[in-house]
């Protein structure tokens, strides 16, 4: 395929992948008897009508792209971190128990103390993953998602008990949340009246660090070989689990920081459903922004607008806000479906020929004894395939030491 | 089955391409009763592809199948099955962890009854091949415990419980002994007198052994065909090449080392295997610097433990490996490199690249930590990149750019890479495992050279390799694995194919 | 309470709640031995739930009450059947990496039955669901009667098809195929087997499977329906089938560990032994990974190739 060619499949297969997923949302929207039209026409339109939804895309986009670049660091150091919604949770306790605790420090300094707090809660539950991970082969799918339900009933327990607001106890009306964080732990509002706040400035300095670690730092460069390439990066003498680990406390950090950005900014106190599904949402976008900053920014508005607009169809489309998760869900399917016919030079090759036939035009011929050029289609990883080739992992690897294993006669793949 | 049995058999035109590829060029082949037809060529050109149409496994872009002269279509394995066509491919198709009799069942579509698996009918067939054909195999022993050459007569086996009365095979004994092979080889004279054979190798002598008539394909097209006979290896192998071929040789003159302490000394070293058992048991080793130590064995005898310890890769239980002095048993993989031994992995799209890392970060993949290529933990991309054109032209990597993906070169050029980025960082030793499998001519001779003149610098060099030929060429000694030990070593002058596959089957006197 | 029966009630409960991770790990077990990894699971399980309990729901009251359970479970199987044939589209045919894939399809399907039942049900109801129905003559026996044979019928169809699924993998054409797929596909492929194709149909069997867990979760144990009521249990069983070696039995064993210490979990609620309720509620998930983290892989056993994709024509 010439250069136009390879644009204009690319387009179209960008273009399959969201009607797809549109057309998965409509299956369910005409379920529920919605108009589809109308629906999307909401979901998609409706917040960008006035200065509040505006900031409100914005005020979830800070949290989904925080979240989203954690995950982004470690789908790209090779390890599915599923687990940002638990991280975000111990970030958020780990954070409003220092806020409140150290309520007469000066700003400058309190704000700082509590996110790095927040980074600290997530990271040490993102950390016990890698450290499972690394040490003992443990499926890190399944161990995220099962910290994520523990981190949830432990949240709840100190919500409802030591942590509990002393005076929903004396008022009776038992809210399960914290007292008030003290102001001086306040994040700024930038907006009067709207509830847009400073945590933006963190999100996009915050942008920036990651770029750099994972693309222009030694540190990154191993990060992103182990990701890659696991194997080849342990023969290079890359500490592959200790990248793994480091990985996964950086993903819990972000997570974590997320937490506290979101409760010092927004809520201004631990409350219940405050992660209100963004753990899984950033997932999406950490996908959907190509796993990279740049994208991941752009990427957190739109999910922004998106869970924005889901909450809106309740109303002025009789649609519940759960389509949001279906959307998402969707969106993941046609992804990761994407990326096939976008990555694998044999496939493309399949599908031009595919259209050639069709339009009863020649083959392109093969430069003559280009036997030598040969791409290998299973090298085309891309990081998302990485991932699954952790998950896979572990089916050989649950339990096994993955020290001692990975280099051993197990041939990948077959020739 | 029933169909007729198979008179003759024809391709014509046959031709397939994959994405850059024209891996079958418009071949035209014919194939008799009870003949063997060689199927001879350089990796890469075209012989497995067109056996695979053959057997229904990929489909021809164009060209036709005849047999007994009627036009036949392929579209799935089971339809080869049916005019009697069968494959040993090279790689073992055999389920690891199934049964004999299991993997046979797979394919023998009798035996699978609508609620049961039919394993008795199964079981009685491969006894009834087994004597016949005088293969004796086990029906109820699990594939991963029988030896490489067991599995071999196994996938025999298979094929005949098949139906097969049409054998193709695809370089059947590249993981056998030279005794193993000349077992396999007469056996299939005495089977060529009631089946018709496809034999594809690049191993000529074994060519000029087995086949009557030998067809040559270079880049996807037949540029030779005629009867074995008529034609001396050398003939054969100049057609298959394209071009007079001489790799180089070492020359070893009379300096003949062995005993002296060496630049990398191995010490009675005791390494586990993945299963838990003791894959090196005391292997004991001395390379002087400027010297080629090639290590021949077959296959899983513990070359492959022996380099991942030797790199730091795999946990040493006792004994020692030094390097110009220092220890390295028990160090990381780090250590090993930062001691400065250089290593061409086995398998180099995992373990010597990243793929889809650019060619100039895969160059500095060892040192990215060192003050070369970085400066307070931040990337000196400059460096990187000249780094990256400098050896891109020492080593005549061809690549669009040094940004493409090392992933998406030839293995030749990926090889390239490797070794580029091995070489240019000054190694006092050099551990080579299969530097050359599945290259071509050009690249072989290429590394070949690279490897004479790393020796001429005063570089220890452990050549792994299962081509004889190539250890013979290039090695100032050869040691002989076998069972994780070192059973012999010999000088490379005096050794002979004959000696080295006696030695490689564990027969250490003679 | 006495020891005695403190310890017969953690039975009596442990068995039917083993029941919906026996279902799904069966079904994971047959994804993952073709080489499948489903972590959709969760997913298929609500979507299962939700259509098992529409029927019940409305059919109330109608001529067709008494059948609405069977209709209900006939949906969920169908569905769950539909789910997989789904998850099979991406990552058989178009190859997606398997363990995003299924985070994506648990979140379609949890999301589309929480969207479904806000608009059709709206708040948490009860349906009257499956009825125990004791073994004649077998119920009777002292303390095992009670234990084992005092159940609703889909507990003892879940136990009767542990035997069934370790005949269909080890001992039919079919299951030779799906272990063989799950292994060495190529191997298989050489010899004329369709792997998509065996794919495709564990998938289908695996997704009526957790159809047909999620349905029994809504139909039999809670006997209503709610947006949390899977409460990671799919997860639960994608762990069980690695503890289980991929092997029906030991899969079986892994569903009456969790099941049991759930029981024994509400047990000490309902014994009033002061401890708080959030830890007990996390004992499961913490068996998890404990679990997982145990769990030594043994080599030579269940699928090498799980996770991967295979293409025929894909040169390596």
């Amino acid at each position: 395929m010439n250069r136009t060619g390879k644009l204009a499949y690319n387009a179209a297969v960008v273009i399959a992948a969201a009607a797809a997923a549109m057309g998965i949302g409509a299956i369910v929207l005409a379920a529920v008897g919605a108009d589809i039209f109308k629906a999307y026409a909401v979901i998609l339109t409706e917040p960008l009508k006035d200065m509040i939804g505006l900031t409100e895309i914005v005020v979830r986009a800070v949290p989904l792209s925080l979240i989203a670049m954690g995950i982004a660091i470690a789908f790209r150091s090779g390890i599915l971190n599923i687990g940002a919604e638990g991280q975000m949770l111990m970030g958020i306790l780990a954070s409003s128990a220092t806020a409140i605790a150290c309520a007469s420090l000066p700003k400058p300094v309190l704000i700082p103390l509590a996110i790095l707090a927040g980074a600290a809660g997530g990271a040490a539950w993102g950390g016990i993953a890698g450290a499972l991970k690394a040490r003992l082969g443990v499926n890190e799918i399944l161990s995220t998602v099962m910290l994520n339900y523990i981190a949830a009933q432990f949240y709840t327990f100190l919500l409802r008990g030591p942590l509990m607001d002393p005076e929903e106890l004396l008022t009776g009306s038992g809210t399960p949340q914290t007292v008030r964080m003290p102001r001086s732990a306040w994040l700024d509002r930038l907006l009067p009246g709207t509830r847009l706040h400073s945590g933006v400035f963190i999100a996009l300095g915050l942008a920036v660090v990651v770029f750099l670690l994972l693309w222009r730092t030694s540190t990154g460069f191993r990060m992103r070989a182990a990701g890659a390439e696991a194997k080849a990066a342990r023969y290079a003498g890359v500490k592959v689990q200790r990248y793994l680990v480091l990985a996964m406390l950086l993903s819990g950090a972000f997570a974590g920081m997320a937490g506290a950005v979101e409760i010092l900014g927004v809520h201004r106190r631990a409350i219940e459903g405050v992660s209100g599904g963004y753990g899984f949402t950033g997932i999406v976008v950490a996908l959907f922004g190509g796993l990279h900053p740049a994208g991941i920014i752009p990427a957190s508005l739109f999910f922004g607008l998106l869970l924005l607009g889901a909450d809106m169809t309740q109303r002025l489309a009789d649609v519940p806000a759960n389509m949001v998760l279906v959307l998402q869900g969707a969106i993941i399917l046609a992804i990761v479906s994407a990326r096939q016919f976008m990555s694998n030079p044999y496939v493309q090759d399949k599908v031009a020929r595919a259209c050639a036939k069709m339009f009863r035009r020649p083959p392109p011929p093969a430069p003559p004894g280009s036997i030598e050029a040969c791409p290998d289609p299973s090298d085309s990883v891309d990081p998302c395939l990485v991932g699954e080739d952790s998950a896979v992992g572990d089916s050989s690897a649950v339990g096994d030491n993955p020290a001692a294993g990975e280099g051993s006669v197990k041939k990948r793949g077959t020739r | 089955m029933g169909h007729e049995p198979i008179r003759s058999l024809e391709l014509r035109g046959i031709t397939k391409r994959f994405p850059g590829i024209l891996a079958c060029d418009h071949i035209d082949l014919s194939v008799g009763e009870h003949s063997v037809r060689a199927l001879v060529g350089e990796n890469g050109a075209g012989k497995t592809t067109l056996m695979n149409i053959l057997m229904g496994l990929y489909q021809p872009d164009e060209g036709r199948i005849l047999i007994n002269g009627r036009d036949v279509r392929f579209r799935s394995p089971n339809d080869a099955f049916d005019h009697g066509i069968g494959m040993v491919h090279q790689h073992f198709m055999l389920v690891q962890n199934m049964t004999v009799a299991e993997n046979v069942a797979l394919g023998m579509k009798s035996s699978h009854r609508s609620f049961r698996l039919d394993i008795a009918a199964v079981r009685k067939r491969i006894l009834e091949v087994s004597e016949r054909h005088e293969l004796p195999v086990n029906p109820d022993a699990l594939v991963w415990q029988l030896s490489v050459g067991e599995q071999q007569r196994v996938e025999l086996v298979k094929t005949l419980c098949l139906g097969a009365r049409f054998l193709i095979l695809d370089e059947p004994t590249s993981a056998l002994t030279p005794q193993e092979t000349d077992e396999l080889i007469s056996l299939l004279q005495k089977m060529s007198s009631e089946l018709s054979i496809v034999f594809i190798s690049h191993k000529l002598h074994e060519v000029k052994a087995l086949s009557d008539t030998v067809s040559i394909l270079r880049r996807g097209k037949i540029v030779f065909e005629g009867r074995t006979e008529n034609h001396s290896p050398a003939d054969l192998a100049a057609l298959m090449t394209g071009h007079e071929v001489e790799l180089p040789r070492v020359d070893s003159g009379s300096a003949a080392r062995g005993g002296a302490p060496g630049l990398l000394s191995i010490r009675e070293l005791r390494v586990k295997g993945d299963r838990g058992n003791l894959a090196l048991d005391g292997v004991s080793l001395e390379i002087a610097p400027g010297e080629i130590v090639g290590l021949a064995g077959v296959s899983g005898n513990g070359q492959r433990e022996l380099a991942e310890a030797l790199n730091g890769l795999r946990p040493v239980e006792s004994g020692s490996i030094r390097l110009d002095g220092a220890e390295l048993a028990g160090g990381s993989a780090g250590d090993v490199i930062r001691e400065g031994m250089g290593y061409i992995p086995e398998d180099r799209n995992t373990e010597g690249i990243v793929p889809s890392f650019s060619v100039k970060e895969n160059l500095v993949l060892k040192d990215i930590g060192g003050k070369e290529w970085s400066a307070g933990g931040f990337l000196r991309l400059g460096a990187i990149a000249d780094n990256a054109k400098a050896l891109r032209e020492r080593f005549d990597i061809r690549c669009p750019s040094t940004d493409t993906a090392a992933g998406s070169l030839s293995g030749g050029n990926i090889q390239k890479v490797i070794l580029a980025r091995e070489l240019a960082r000054g190694p006092k030793a050099l551990v080579a495992v299969y530097p050359t499998r599945g290259l071509d001519m050009g690249a072989e001779e290429f590394i070949h050279k690279q490897l004479l003149a790393r020796r001429s610098e005063g570089v220890a060099i452990l050549l792994i390799s299962e081509e004889l030929e190539e250890i013979m060429n290039l090695s100032d000694r050869i040691a002989v694995i076998y069972k994780g030990a070192i059973l012999k070593v010999v000088p490379g002058k005096d050794a002979t194919k004959r000696s080295l596959g006696l030695l490689m089957a564990g027969v250490a006197d003679e | 309470m006495n020891a005695g029966s403190f310890v017969l009630n953690i039975l009596i409960l442990g068995v039917p709640f083993s029941v919906a991770l026996l279902l799904a790990a069966l079904g994971e077990t047959i994804n993952q031995r073709a080489g499948i990894f489903n972590l959709g699971c969760e997913g298929i399980m609500a979507m299962g739930a939700f259509v098992a309990f529409l029927p019940p729901f409305f059919l109330a009251g109608t001529p067709l009450a008494g059948s609405a359970n069977l209709i209900g479970l006939a949906l969920a199987i169908g569905v769950g059947a539909l789910l997989g044939v789904l998850f099979a589209l991406v990552v058989v045919t178009f190859r997606a990496p398997q363990g995003i894939a299924g985070i994506g399809l648990q979140m379609l399907g949890w999301g589309a039955a929480g969207t479904l039942f806000r608009h059709y049900v709206g708040g948490v109801t009860g349906v009257p669901g499956i009825q125990p129905v004791p073994v004649p003559g077998l119920s009777r026996i002292p303390i095992l009667g009670k234990v084992l044979f005092n159940h609703n019928p889909l507990v003892y169809i879940a136990f009767l098809l542990v035997p069934v699924f370790w005949y269909l993998l080890f001992k039919t054409p079919w299951g030779l195929k799906v272990r063989a797929v799950g292994t060495y596909p190529r191997a298989a492929d050489s010899l004329g087997i369709r792997v998509s194709r065996v794919r495709y149909q564990a998938l289908a069997l695996g997704g009526a499977m957790a159809g047909l867990a999620g349905a029994y979760l809504s139909l039999a144990q809670a006997k209503m329906f709610a947006d949390d009521l899977i409460a990671g249990r799919g997860f639960i069983a994608v762990a069980l089938v690695y503890f289980g070696r991929w092997n029906p039995v030991g899969v079986m064993g892994g569903a009456l560990l969790f099941s049991l210490a759930q029981a024994l979990q509400l047990s000490i609620q309902v014994a009033g032994i002061n401890f708080p309720y959030e830890f007990a509620v996390m004992l499961p998930y913490v068996l998890v990974i404990v679990v997982l983290a145990l769990v030594r892989k043994a080599k030579m056993v269940g699928p090498t190739e799980l996770g991967k994709p295979f293409d025929r024509e894909q040169r390596i």
